[in-house]
């Protein structure tokens, strides 16, 4: 990994993405292994924190490691857990290590993870924290006070273009670009002609953007997605296709289905680049890639 | 009218708060916890009963009108004697009410529920939390409803990734706010605005505990 993600979103091709979930505990081996894995094979590595408000080994680390082996990190930060002091801390300390690539997100609610009882913190939001990087790196805090030292980052946010109803959702979108997003890496998306529409709407506000691309590993999951995770649909056909498939063949399917989708989204061109997410099976990404005709990091 | 909105504690709770103490004065609140079911008559002379099956002794029982207001000390007055022979007063009001028993006798004041939120009747038995006291109200901005308080995140921008058809991502009983927003606007023609954007909340305006000191003479 020789070129900074910013150089890659400048660079015109087309981009791609993947990421990892911090392990609970400190056993990081299986993390390591998927960060050698991955590092070489995606132009960068999201490193989630606390998904899903399950408390894990933290971002910050995660992203700490991706670089020190090599690979170019992107941090994934939210605004569940920290304040507005704590989240100019991390971003001071990720900015001294080397880490200069931020997702920033709200997060989600504690109550839908593992410590329901804890304070959720929300004391800026996604828009928000786009506006303290930016006025971090103009050297000064969000107290107003001097920084000796100010930071620089390639800072992105997410959009859910099958949120229903959208409308509020790109209000949001227009925010976070207005608040200095540089990239938008997006929710799951399945349906390419919706998400063309989507594309239509948003290629002229000028910010690169990733489509989310997560791996079905079986139509339970599909239709677990369908049910349960917001903004989130996986049409029937494809439903059916995994369905189709030989016993034992589920996840090669969701392998063809994945690599089918990128490949199509870079030779029409739809978007900028892919997000890959396979949540949990990170060492089937490298084959996802070679499905979808980048088996080199294309 | 806002309401205070109260659950009962569980029954052991109770119980363990009252350990040691044996002769117990109960007092209801004829307004909020009446309303919610949690401390009218009728949960009150339940509460009477339960307490009398464990062996305490009930000195006296009753429905104050109003449990927070300054009158209280009226209604405790009436009831002299059956203070006077009581170890401890078991609240069934919310804590507003709580504290003013506390200041007004010199027992100990015994919450026997829990107070939710202040909220606002929505229809029977139903209440909502609709403003939590931010100090900078933001509701000519957003159709009249409060992301502070029915946004689960109190996200001032627009709804988060959570927002699931037109539902919250914390309870699909709950509607999220950022819909509902959006919705009124929508109504309304005036949806630029929703792309207003908010800077940085002041989460002090009034620096807990709030107080307030009006230069009357
Ligand atoms: S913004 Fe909401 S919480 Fe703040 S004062 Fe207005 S209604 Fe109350
Ligand atoms: S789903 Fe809606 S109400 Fe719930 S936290 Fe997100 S924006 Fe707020």
């Amino acid at each position: 990994m020789n070129r900074s993600f910013k150089e890659v979103l400048g660079s015109g091709k087309f981009v791609v993405t993947s990421e990892l979930g911090p392990p609970k505990g400190t056993n990081l081996e299986n993390m390591i292994h998927h960060v050698d894995l991955l590092k070489d094979k995606v132009d960068a590595i999201n490193v989630t924190d606390h998904q899903s408000s399950v408390m894990r080994y933290p971002s910050l680390g995660g992203a700490l490691i991706v670089k020190e082996r090599g690979g170019e990190p992107i941090l994934q930060m939210t605004c569940r857990d920290r304040n507005r002091m704590a989240l100019q801390a991390d971003l001071m300390f990720a900015y001294s290590r080397g880490i200069t690539n931020v997702l920033c997100l709200t997060g989600d609610a504690v109550v839908v993870g593992d410590h329901k009882q804890a304070k959720g913190v929300f004391d800026l939001d996604s828009s928000q924290l786009l506006t303290a990087i930016r006025t971090m790196e103009s050297g000064k805090d969000l107290g107003g006070s001097d920084l000796d030292g100010a930071v620089n980052f390639c800072a992105g946010a997410i959009v859910t273009p099958e949120a229903n109803p959208i409308e509020p959702q790109l209000i949001k979108f227009e925010k976070k670009i207005a608040a200095g997003a540089e990239f938008i890496q997006t929710q799951a998306i399945y349906d390419l002609d919706n998400f063309k529409r989507f594309m239509d709407y948003a290629r002229p506000f000028g910010v690169k953007i990733m489509a989310g691309v997560i791996l079905l590993t079986s139509w339970r999951m599909a239709e677990f997605m369908n049910k349960n995770v917001p903004g989130v649909f996986v049409p029937q056909p494809l439903i059916e296709e995994i369905k189709s498939a030989p016993k034992g063949g589920a996840i090669a399917k969701g392998v063809e289905i994945a690599g089918r989708m990128i490949r199509r989204i870079k030779e029409e061109s739809i978007c900028d680049g892919v997000h890959v997410m396979a949540i949990g099976k990170e060492e089937l990404v490298p084959d996802i890639l070679k499905e979808a005709g980048l088996a080199n990091g294309s | 009218m806002i309401r205070s909105i109260t659950k009962q504690k569980p029954f052991e709770e109770v119980l363990e708060l009252l350990s040691g103490l044996d002769r117990i004065f109960l007092a209801g609140c004829g307004t909020c916890t009446t309303l919610c079911r949690t401390g009218g008559m009728p949960e009150v002379l339940e509460m009477a009963s339960k307490l009398g099956e464990k062996g305490k002794i009930v000195t006296g029982q009753m429905v104050i009108p109003v449990a927070c207001d300054e009158l209280t000390h009226e209604a405790v007055e009436d009831h002299k004697q059956a203070f006077s022979e009581a170890e401890a007063v078991l609240m069934m009001s919310c804590a507003y009410g709580v504290q003013t028993m506390s200041k007004q006798v010199g027992l100990p004041a015994i919450p026997a529920l829990d107070t939710l939120f202040v909220g606002k009747e929505m229809g029977l038995g139903r209440f909502d939390e609709v403003c939590t006291q931010c100090g900078s109200c933001v509701l000519g901005l957003t159709g009249g409803i409060c992301p502070v308080t029915a946004c689960h995140k109190g996200l001032l921008n627009g709804p988060c990734g959570g927002t699931n058809n037109g539902k919250c991502e914390i309870d699909s009983d709950k509607d999220c706010a950022w819909t509902l927003i959006y919705l009124k606007l929508k109504e309304q023609g005036k949806l630029d605005l929703m792309r207003k954007y908010h800077d940085l909340r002041n989460h002090n305006v009034e620096p807990k505990p709030g107080k307030i000191r009006l230069p009357l003479e």
